[in-house]
């Protein structure tokens, strides 16, 4: 548990485990009426008074055997995570924790025992580790939850779509920063394997700045992508980009680049073989005169 | 020690790479295939390493060894089915497979060998 | 979560099951398919040095952590002849035909930290680590 016990301490958490056994009923009572106040509905009760009791009695148990907190802190996790979706503050949830300590104290007060007095500061250490547990375990919730949306929305916001058969399109758009980019790049790669596509167009008409990772990560996609057997070709490359890059001395080789998607359309449909014919033009009428 | 097997697809040869491959079974792997193409006149090695999770600079260097060995013998090698997580990790480790050809799957391995077969078939006949 | 653990490299067997364990073990710690693939490779090509260029060696695999992240943790050590030019080495690459080289300075962007101490007539030691994101 963390709390250090000197001789004296044993005694008064002896005494403090005795008073919670003999008066459990009354204590839990006073625990209930307290943790009840801000709540009218009945229905709510009930539910709270079952996980009260179901945290009374894990806290009974581990008083018998200290150094096996998992099932309290399993509860707790369960009762902080509860709270919340009931749109309870996680303070609030501590304070229904904390609230334990009042139930007890008039037990304490009544017994008067010195080690009594001596045990309540344990217990009331006791019960404040349990009351920021259960802080720690919303936080931590929230966190994951706010993880799990980052990924889904970089997800989302890096589709690849086909162009035409063997063709695929990343189309960039925002600002790229090293995850986001390698993110994209893994998913490219796999696609073209799903799809068979021999054929991929980066479009970064949408990227506003391209620095020198990003430009790398570029280039390292091109180059993974040859290794499998795909060609990609970088479209959507602005005049700015176009300087920024020379600039900082990147190497594009034969890497095929283009100005607009178009542009980079046109090139790998003429790649893969495939030919435009132009349809019927206008129709002229011709008459010949008989002279 | 196993022997990886070749299986023959008309006169190209294909190779399927299944387990991890021990350092023996390579350089066995090297005399079978430069002996199976004699044997057959094929003009074609397909090397399929879909199920291969690892590559690092001795495969590498196999294959690379095994197209040049091939060639000699007037057979292209093709490599197919790279995964992409060893594709991004080659170029990671700066290694090329020195200039050995690759298609997506077997499929686009077999329809490259024809496109080079033709083109040396072109030019031959210039 | 699996403890540190000390693998042999004396034979060429022997790199197989260093590949197989490391694997085991980012797996664990939690990396992405690329990042496992990026440190089992390195963890190859490491064990491969060990055997051919010093006769043998061993690695020492363990999880690390720093705050909440885990890591793994790879120390190839071995008794041969040392590296003399160690700038060099971090900047060889390899050559399609012998493979002249170590490809250590390969070896070192697959991973996210990189450490080398040689002594000529001594040994090497190469500790590296993959952080999980």
């Amino acid at each position: 548990m963390g709390v250090a016990l000197s001789v004296h301490a044993d005694a008064g958490r002896r005494r403090i485990e005795e008073l919670f056994q003999e008066h459990e009923a009354r204590v839990f009572k006073r625990w209930l009426e307290i943790a009840r106040s801000p709540v009218g509905d009945q229905v709510e009760s009930g539910r709270l008074a079952d996980q009260l009791r179901e945290l009374s009695e894990a806290l009974r148990q581990s008083f018998g055997d200290s150094s096996d907190l998992s099932d309290l802190r399993g509860l707790l996790s369960e009762l902080s995570r509860n709270r919340a979706r009931q749109g309870f503050t996680p303070t609030e949830t501590a304070t229904l924790v904390f609230g334990l300590k009042e139930a007890l104290y008039e037990v304490v007060e009544e017994d008067g025992s010195p080690e009594a007095i001596r045990g309540f500061i344990w217990f009331s250490r006791v019960i404040d580790e349990l009351g920021l547990f259960t802080m720690e375990s919303y936080a931590a919730a929230r966190e994951k939850i706010i993880i799990d949306q980052a990924e889904q929305l970089l997800e989302l916001s890096t589709p690849v779509v086909k162009l035409w058969e063997g063709i695929v399109a990343v189309p960039l758009v925002g600002t790229l920063d090293s995850a986001r980019t390698q993110v994209v790049m893994e998913k490219l790669l796999q696609t073209l394997v799903d799809t068979g596509s021999e054929h991929a167009v980066i479009d970064i008409t949408g990227v506003p700045a391209v620095d020198t990772e990003v430009a790398q990560h570029l280039l390292k996609t091109v180059v993974a992508a040859r290794l499998m057997g795909a060609e990609c070709v970088i479209s959507g490359i602005r005049p700015q980009i176009a300087h920024t890059i020379v600039t900082l001395g990147i190497e594009f080789g034969d890497i095929v680049t283009k100005a607009t998607l178009a542009d980079a359309l046109a090139h790998t449909l003429r790649a893969s073989g495939v030919k435009f014919v132009k349809g019927g033009e206008s129709r002229i009428a011709v008459r010949t005169v008989e002279g | 020690m196993d022997r990886v097997p070749i299986l023959k697809l008309g006169d190209i040869l294909i190779v399927s790479i299944q387990i991890d491959l021990q350092d023996m079974s390579v350089l066995a792997l090297q005399e079978d295939l430069s002996e199976k193409v004699v044997e057959t006149g094929a003009r074609g090695v397909i090397i399929d390493i879909s199920a291969v999770e690892i590559v690092d600079s001795f495969i590498g260097r196999m294959l690379a060894t095994i197209a040049g060995i091939s060639r000699m013998l007037d057979a292209e090698t093709i490599v197919v089915g790279m995964r992409p997580a060893v594709a991004i990790t080659l170029v990671e480790l700066g290694l090329s497979l020195g200039g050995v050809r690759t298609a997506l799957n077997l499929e686009k391995g077999v329809a490259l060998l024809n496109q080079i077969e033709d083109a040396q078939r072109g030019k031959a006949s210039r | 979560m699996t403890t540190a653990k000390e693998l042999p490299i004396n034979v060429n067997g022997d790199v197989v099951l260093v590949r197989q364990h490391v694997r085991t073990v980012a797996v664990d710690v939690g990396l992405s398919l690329v990042d496992q693939t990026k440190v089992v490779t390195a963890a190859s090509e490491l064990a491969r040095n060990a055997l051919v260029y010093a006769g043998g060696g061993q690695v020492r695999v363990e999880v690390v952590h720093r705050g909440m992240r885990l890591g793994l943790r790879m120390v190839f050590s071995d008794n041969g002849p040392g590296i003399p030019d160690i700038e060099q080495a971090l900047t060889d690459g390899w050559t399609t035909g012998g493979g002249l080289g170590l490809g250590l300075s390969g070896s070192r962007r697959l991973v996210d930290e990189f450490d080398l101490e040689s002594t000529p007539g001594e040994g090497t030691l190469i500790t590296v680590t993959k952080w999980a994101r």
